[in-house]
């Protein structure tokens, strides 16, 4: 009995530490939702804005227009220049940054308890007064344009562009949102006006607010913020058609290590089995030092300094990447590594004491992404474009216990696809070349 | 350098950091210090039931031997290797076990262990973190095989980046006789051949508790961190031999320096200048109080003078920025970096920024401008109390830097009091050709029309 007694102590000690988040839904008096949850012990608010569809939402031949547009919506509003702005914004001591990417357009805000109706006055400006002053566009433009020379020197950037065309070829997922040298140069005002249109809507809105603010504050703040956005803004995209066929593809780059970018098709987060991809990518190559890429790769043969895999859930198309980078004369090798590890995963699954290492792990990892306001707000919004239920957050580590051996054997059989894999080689490594995966 | 990920302070570059140390009152710091000299900083955050236990040693690269550069980092990838106690890796697979993150970063003063739980396992933690302070168990295949981890991991950051590897051409010319000339990594002829004793050498002397900084953030109490801390880490030992901190010092710099960076690779040529400056020391970080508040001035951002001058009255820059980063044992730097706009020449870049520097030097300050900064400065103090594991950086950094708990927390009365001529004076003081080098990232001759 003694036995007994301690084996379910250790249990108990094990629990890891529960995220205690408490989500108040706001609905403001104009309709805008938002999640809240007050932290009243520091006066200031962090506030996460997002709106989907972000930059896949570029007009025909207009690619970069929403990259470009959002790059502008610090640099000018309502009557105040670019200069004009910044100078506003650093005497509220707030900060604003916008950001925009595949699926979104986020904006991120901070500011004071003591001056939030000037701040979000200001931000509201930015949004809904965008100058787009002809100076501005050509200053930003200018930025993007030597952004975009530097990533085709880049060998991340040349994999990431050359995986994303095989993948998604037309989709806009299949280029990159920031655009090429001639889209960018023949981007017009009226083109990120149009932009602007498309993307700022309420239709595709969702909000996340954390600090020194109360639910009878933050209605008003709401409409005052956002309700004159319009109703709707563009069709959303399509579902992209993800075709990736096994094989290499080796650009040829000089410099000292190859970068390579692997993946195959992956998995939707809202996939009932999408916890159990979860637990088996944290085995396979998670990021920690435990998993078995990074204990083959790295611990056990030196090849690289880092090696991971990871699930990229889009809202229009579901991978599983992962990313190697070694001397040219030693990529082929860990390439081989990586490819057995696949198979092996593959056809036995994972063992009992790597699941339940996995699940610690990830029970454990998840109370710790709740470090701050502003990290709250984004997981919130997170929670709101798929989908979940307000006390998702109590709920999510139960998700990951219930994951059995059976799940993550049926799921690795089911996903992995060791001869399906394509690997992107940036650099001139020695033994590969561009073709069918090497028997 | 990192264990892991690439977070690093190496490369300033092109990265507008904004290093702003800062404290305040009310931050909730307790610190004390055990019987065998280690230092103890408790940062307390009730908010989440969650832990950042750190272990800062006063050692870094810049502490190195002749000839074993980038033992210091390679010692930290060592570290996660075997003890008397556990096995290679089980450290790491042990937080993870307990649901945490583990990892650690060298820079030149310091080298840091950290890693973030749940609050109950930090006793764990300490048991573990002290293990391998005593008890490192290094094996010739453990050296053999981690020297390549190393050497892939100078592959992906430096050789595989122009701009890190201008970077280091760059601080190879500032410093003429101190070790900050010298990269953190190590320069990749020297770390072909670290070895077994190169590295417990280091280990043997440095890995002390009376060379230590323990720093604990989260939702502790002071009094059950102390505890354990006497439990865990009061039992070891202090170092008797532990050598006081003298490196070799600059000597005065007389002369104007100029590195031109040529590589293919580069796709955005830009010029980057430093001067050698004073950094923050204990009891006197006035001037390193102004620099911190004239970079802000000179290159902090759209309202910037640097900014206004040369990318919005005209169009020679799509990018300008200045940086000093006062957190340093020895002389540091204060950093220009400008990037040329379409059918502008390096040298008219360098031309431009050179003939702002003087014109700054006759207007000077915008009343306004610094006004704002300071209210900014303030403000980072409420903000920082959103951000324990920052306080907690902060003080470790600063503790293994030569500086005091008293300093980090009078700094920000410090930058409230720097006046307009201080600034002038201290930019008078380090903004001089004598002291700078300037340098050029550029493409192939042949590639340049």
């Amino acid at each position: 009995m003694r036995y007994i007694l301690a084996m379910m102590m250790a249990v108990v000690l094990a629990l890891p530490a529960r995220a205690d988040v408490e989500i108040t839904e706001v609905v403001s008096p104009g309709g805008i939702t938002a999640w809240l949850v007050e932290e009243p012990s520091i006066p200031f608010t962090a506030m996460e804005l997002r709106f989907r569809g972000g930059a896949s939402l570029d007009a025909p031949g207009k690619r970069g227009a929403t990259n470009l547009m959002t790059g502008l919506l610090e640099e000018g509003a309502a009557d105040m220049d670019a200069r004009a702005f910044a100078r506003a914004l650093e005497g509220l001591a707030a900060s604003f940054s916008y950001d925009v990417g595949d699926d979104a357009l986020a904006v991120s805000a901070r500011f004071l308890t003591e001056n939030r109706d000037a701040a979000v006055e200001l931000l509201r400006a930015s949004l809904l007064e965008p100058a787009f002053d002809p100076e501005a566009v050509e200053r930003v433009r200018q930025q993007v344009l030597t952004g975009l020379l530097s990533d085709e020197k880049n060998p991340e950037e040349l994999a990431a562009r050359a995986f994303d065309k095989l993948a998604y070829g037309d989709h806009p997922y299949g280029t990159s949102y920031t655009g090429t040298v001639d889209s960018v140069s023949a981007l017009t005002r009226d083109d990120l006006v149009a932009a602007h249109d498309a993307v700022l809507a309420k239709d595709r809105l969702y909000v996340g607010v954390v600090g020194d603010i109360t639910p009878e504050e933050l209605g008003p703040l709401l409409d005052e913020l956002l309700g004159d956005l319009p109703e709707v803004g563009a069709p959303l995209p399509e579902m992209a058609e993800v075709d990736i066929p096994g094989g290499v593809t080796v650009i040829d780059f000089e410099t000292p290590q190859s970068v390579a970018l692997f993946g195959q098709p992956g998995m939707a987060q809202k996939d009932p089995d999408f916890f159990a991809a979860t637990v088996l990518n944290q085995v396979l190559g998670g990021g920690s030092f435990e998993s078995r890429l990074m204990n083959e790769v790295r611990e056990k043969r030196g090849l690289t300094y880092g090696v991971y895999s990871y699930l990229v859930p889009r809202d229009y198309a579901a991978t599983y990447m992962g990313r190697v980078a070694s001397a040219n004369d030693r990529i082929e090798e860990a390439i081989a590594v990586i490819r057995d590890e696949w198979a092996k995963a593959a056809s036995e699954g994972v063992t009992e004491d790597e699941l339940r290492d996995a699940k610690t792990y990830l029970t454990g990892a998840y109370p710790l992404r709740f470090d701050g306001n502003a990290p709250i707000a984004r997981i919130m919004v997170g929670m709101q474009m798929l989908g979940l239920p307000i006390d998702y957050i109590a709920t999510r580590n139960e998700m990951v216990e219930a994951v059995t051996m059976d799940d993550v054997k049926r799921v690795a059989d089911e996903l992995l696809d060791p001869d399906g894999l394509h690997f992107v080689v940036v650099g001139q490594p020695e033994g590969l070349e561009t073709g069918p995966l090497p028997e | 350098m990192t264990r892991l990920r690439a977070v690093t302070a190496l490369i300033a570059a092109l990265l507008p950091l904004a290093a702003w140390a800062q404290s305040e009152a009310n931050e909730n710091v307790t610190t004390f210090e055990l019987d065998n000299g280690m230092q103890v900083v408790v940062v307390e955050d009730h908010r989440a039931p969650v832990v950042t236990h750190m272990l800062w040693y006063k050692a870094g690269s810049a502490d190195e031997p002749k000839g074993a550069s980038g033992v210091a980092h390679f010692l930290e990838h060592l570290l996660f290797k075997a003890t008397d106690n556990m096995d290679a890796g089980e450290f790491s697979a042990t937080v993870a076990a307990n649901g945490g993150r583990d990892n650690a970063f060298t820079s030149y003063d310091y080298t840091a262990y950290y890693q973030r739980v749940a609050a109950d396992r930090l006793g764990l933690m300490m048991k573990m973190e002290a293990d391998r302070m005593e008890n490192l168990l290094l094996t010739p295949e453990n050296i053999e095989t981690e020297r390549d981890v190393i050497i892939e991991e100078r592959n992906q950051r430096t050789e595989n980046n122009p701009q890190a590897l201008f970077g280091e051409q760059m601080n190879a010319a500032q410093y003429l006789n101190h070790r900050y000339g010298v990269p953190i990594i190590g320069w990749m002829h020297e770390m072909r051949t670290l070895d077994l004793e190169d590295a417990l050498s280091f280990y043997d002397i440095y890995y002390s508790p009376n060379n230590a900084v323990l720093v604990v953030a989260g939702d502790v109490d002071p009094e059950e961190v102390r505890e354990l801390a006497e439990t865990h880490y009061g039992v070891i030992p202090a170092e008797p031999d532990l050598p006081e901190r003298l490196r070799t010092e600059e000597p005065p710099q007389t002369a104007a320096r100029r590195v031109i960076f040529r590589d293919a690779r580069v796709a955005q040529p830009y010029v980057s200048r430093s001067y050698i400056a004073p950094e923050r020391d204990a009891g006197a970080q006035e001037e390193a109080a102004a620099l911190t508040i004239l970079a802000e001035i000179l290159g902090g951002g759209t309202t910037s003078y640097l900014a206004e001058k040369l990318q919005f009255d005209t169009r020679v820059a799509v990018y300008s920025g200045a940086f000093y980063r006062g957190n340093s044992l020895d002389a540091t730097t204060f950093d220009l970096v400008v990037v040329p706009g379409p059918d502008v020449s390096l040298q008219e870049a360098e031309d431009a920024m050179d003939a702002a520097l003087v014109s700054f030097m006759e207007e000077g300050i915008d009343a306004e401008q610094l006004e704002r900064i300071k209210l900014q400065l303030r403000a980072q103090q409420i903000y920082a109390r959103d951000d324990a594991d920052g306080v907690a950086n902060r003080y470790g950094a600063a503790l293994t830097s030569g500086l005091t708990v008293e300093d980090v927390q009078a700094w920000p009365d410090v930058l409230q009091a720097v006046t307009e001529e201080d600034i002038m004076a201290a930019a008078a003081s380090v903004l001089r050709p004598e002291g700078s080098v300037t340098g050029w990232l550029t493409k192939p001759v042949e590639a340049v029309q």
